[in-house]
């Protein structure tokens, strides 16, 4: 680095270019709102929203284009404390997060917390255990660290194998929801969808790199996290009149509670649940043959008409039924959508459940069971947190150790904003859900609910079960994505917010991808390429490896996704295991303790994630099925944990191993143990040996 | 190098400051956690008190906690003169 170089006063131009880039921005989303009212369709707002979003990451990625080791690898180690925490909130906060999030809260309450809980708790070990130590080791991945402290080629090939398995799982997530928010907002095929978002994705890591990736986060945060508490503030605002929801959703909360109440003791809601279970059985039976099933329900419907005509029913009620005449789809390519959704109303047989209430269960061991996985969900996210790759990366890119510990700080700052808000958006909508859509006459539906259900039935379906014109609770199939989708609308804002959101969940998307991908090419180029096939490899030669390397993971990770693989959340999920069973134990044993040795790393790193594994493997319903497993699942299961939590059978495995075998082998060799000791101090005579390595 | 005394005495009171943290860090995770049935029966700013703490009070807490860390090391750095060059 040139003695000439002020962080200073880099750090105050970078304030400079943010502050007008935020006001550049807000003043493009006013644009756009008076171009609304002056009759722009919805269709262009949502072009603008994503083709300048992506434009302006795009121009960031040209600008911070770079063929440097350093700047490629780690953004030239000059990214201050604030920014750093800035990008690493973009690089941290995934569609999941974005969108996921408050719909999880929503249709799980209290237990959905433990995401809330697992990551922001996990920055606390990020924070102790950590960021400080690996930016005073300065290197440039985290199979780096591992292969310098335990010395040797299989610690780092242990190191490169988990990285990739994790940050692999969880960017095919990402991709997933790209493709999902750009088909979403534009119309776009969701195929076309994730390769215009790869693109987006890619002219950034590809050119410039971890810099280029760097000033793109920033850049996303600021967009992700203004489309994200606008809508929540405006709402909050309608319900508990201050712009601060977050600590006054309290009297609401209270309110969603009677409405619960009153809920499940009205018979008429009694009623619908009753015929809420029949309609998803009949649903799942539908799905066999599902012209015959739609055939059949319009036929119905048509004598309901007649019958309903012959009483002389209310008119509202007559023309609730021919709506759900009309609602039934006769074109065959919608037929089978219908049914799907039809049938998760299944799950409206059971009155709702009481969203503040921690650990339902119908007896004492089911209720101690359900509160065991929330903990270890909770367990398994925090270690996994401070075991994901992607995320400890970004630690190495600040001046000094101590912007390190300011930056965790920061970090969790920005990463706070908007988990502290989820939980308060999740008990506003669910106010509105339970106060104006049920009781609400199907002919009068609230606007955003009558446009939604049209839009997708999956995230949507109102159905009048009892046939009484009626909205009831047990009529409602809602999927948690629309929560962060629908409160601009529920909010009664207008459309071009709605755009905003979009845009938020895209560039939460295409931030985590690119921090991920980014992960994944490094651990080849620089750990396996590099360090270990050809150490002689010039600067250059190195960069362009990685960024072919990027090149074919990522279209190998958007055909992965094109096959649509299931479950989101267990994806992710699966991730944080991994990682917090792999990396987890080596690394803070690495840094706490220095008798750890070699092959105390290699068999407990091997122990931990095979655990993790082979926990998988055995109670994880898809896994199972594609290894043949056929014993029932409480037979394999420990403890009776999730499979989701594995890494709580995997991280202190591994910390066990690491201790007994590191004991049972010779102490590390003086070398390792002065490294250990230069990691603890900032600042120790001899340093610079070991800091200014490239 | 050989570590001098100062050396181990920071050391150990990172380790010390570290260990308080994480013992705070694992109440309001845990312990709040497995008593959240029992913490509902409170009420605090209207809110059941476990469902707060779950939802919003932990994690002020856990800001709190990084903020209390960075403080502390970045002046005991000083104190025991282990802190990088100057340009911040």
């Amino acid at each position: 680095m040139s003695a000439t170089f002020s962080h200073k006063s880099f750090a105050q131009q970078l304030k400079k270019y943010y502050s007008l880039y935020t006001g550049g921005f807000i003043a493009f989303v006013v644009a756009l709102a008076i171009a609304e009212q002056m009759g722009m369709s919805r269709t262009w707002i949502g072009y603008w929203f994503m083709f300048a979003t992506i434009g302006l990451y795009a121009m960031i990625g040209i600008m911070s284009r770079t063929m440097d080791a350093a700047e490629y690898y780690v953004a030239g180690r000059r990214v201050p404390a604030f920014f750093n925490g800035m990008a690493t909130g973009a690089d941290w906060m995934s569609a999941a997060s974005f969108i996921g999030m408050a719909g999880t809260l929503y249709l799980s309450g209290y237990d959905g917390l433990s995401f809330v809980m697992g990551w922001t708790g996990g920055y606390v070990l990020v924070a102790l255990f950590l960021a400080p130590y690996l930016r005073k080791f300065g290197q440039f991945t985290i199979p780096d660290f591992l292969g310098a402290r335990y010395g040797g080629n299989i610690v780092r090939s242990i190191g490169i194998f988990a990285a990739i398995l994790c940050s692999f799982t969880y960017v095919v997530a990402q991709i997933y929801g790209v493709g999902i928010i750009t088909s979403k907002f534009t119309g776009l095929e969701f195929a076309i969808g994730v390769f215009v978002g790869l693109a987006g994705i890619l002219v950034c890591s590809f050119l410039g790199g971890m810099r280029a990736v760097t000033w793109t986060q920033v850049a996303q945060y600021i967009i992700l996290i203004i489309a994200y508490l606008t809508p929540v503030v405006w709402l909050g605002v309608k319900h508990t009149g201050i712009p601060v929801p977050q600590f006054a959703y309290g009297p609401v909360l209270q309110k969603v509670g009677e409405l619960e109440k009153k809920i499940t003791a009205d018979p008429k809601e009694v009623e619908a649940r009753g015929l809420a279970k029949a309609a998803g059985a009949e649903a799942t039976a539908a799905l066999k043959d599902v012209a015959k099933a739609s055939a059949d329900r319009r036929a119905a419907l048509e004598q309901r008409m007649a019958k309903a005509k012959a009483d002389n029913a209310p008119d509202f009620v007559q023309a609730s039924i021919k709506q759900a005449y009309d609602n039934t789809p006769t074109d065959p390519s919608k037929q089978s959508e219908f049914w799907s959704a039809r049938r998760n109303l299944g799950a409206n047989a059971s009155p709702p459940r009481p969203h503040a209430q921690p650990f339902p269960g119908k007896d004492e061991k089911a209720q101690d069971l359900a509160r065991r996985n929330f903990l270890g969900i909770v367990f398994c996210m925090m270690f996994g947190t401070a075991a994901l790759p992607h995320i400890l990366m970004r630690y190495y890119t600040t001046p000094s150790v101590r912007q390190a510990r300011t930056s965790v700080f920061w970090s969790l700052f920005f990463i706070f904003l908007l988990y502290f808000t989820a939980p308060c958006l999740a008990v506003l909508a669910k106010f509105d859900v339970y106060s104006n859509l049920v009781g609400s006459k199907f002919m009068e539906l609230p606007a955003w609910a009558a446009a939604w259900r049209l839009v997708d039935p999956s995230l949507l379906t109102i159905t009048d079960l009892n046939f009484d014109g009626i909205v009831q609770l047990a009529e409602i199939a809602i999927g948690g994505d629309i929560i962060v989708l629908a409160t601009p609308e529920i909010a009664g804002l207008p459309y071009v917010v709605s755009g905003l959101v979009a845009a938020g969940g895209l560039a939460a998307a295409l931030s985590t991808a690119d921090g991920l991908l980014l992960t994944i090419a490094n651990a080849l180029s620089h750990d396996l390429y590099y360090k270990m096939i050809d150490p002689q490899a010039p600067t250059a030669r190195r960069v362009m490896v990685s960024k072919v390397l990027l090149l074919l993971v990522a279209l190998t990770a958007a055909w992965v996704t094109s096959y649509k693989p299931g479950n989101i959340l267990f994806l992710v999920g699966a991730a944080f295991s991994l990682a917090a069973s792999a990396f987890f134990p080596a690394l803070v044993l690495g840094v706490f303790w220095k008798r750890a040795n070699k092959w105390g790393a290699i068999i407990g790193m091997v122990a931990g994630l095979g655990t993790c594994m082979y926990y998988m493997c055995v109670t994880y319903p898809f896994l199972r099925n594609l290894l043949g497993v056929t014993a029932p699942i409480a037979e394999y299961q420990w403890f009776g944990m999730n499979a989701i939590s594995a890494g709580v059978f995997g991280v202190p495995i591994g910390l066990a191993t690491i201790f007994v075998v590191s004991l049972l082998t010779a102490p590390p060799e003086k070398e390792v143990q002065e490294l250990v000791e230069h990691v603890r101090y900032p600042n120790l005579a001899g340093d610079t040996v070991m800091s200014e390595a490239r | 190098m050989q570590l001098t005394q100062r050396h181990q005495e920071y050391w150990r009171k990172n380790l010390v400051i570290t260990a308080i943290l994480l013992v705070i860090w694992f109440v309001v995770t845990f312990v709040e956690g497995w008593y959240a049935r029992e913490l509902n029966s409170i009420s605090f700013l209207g809110f059941p008190l476990g469902f707060y703490m779950s939802a919003q009070g932990s994690l002020i807490v856990y800001v709190v906690i990084i903020g209390i860390y960075a403080a502390y090391m970045n002046n005991l750095d000083r104190e025991y003169d282990v802190h990088e060059g100057e340009d911040e």
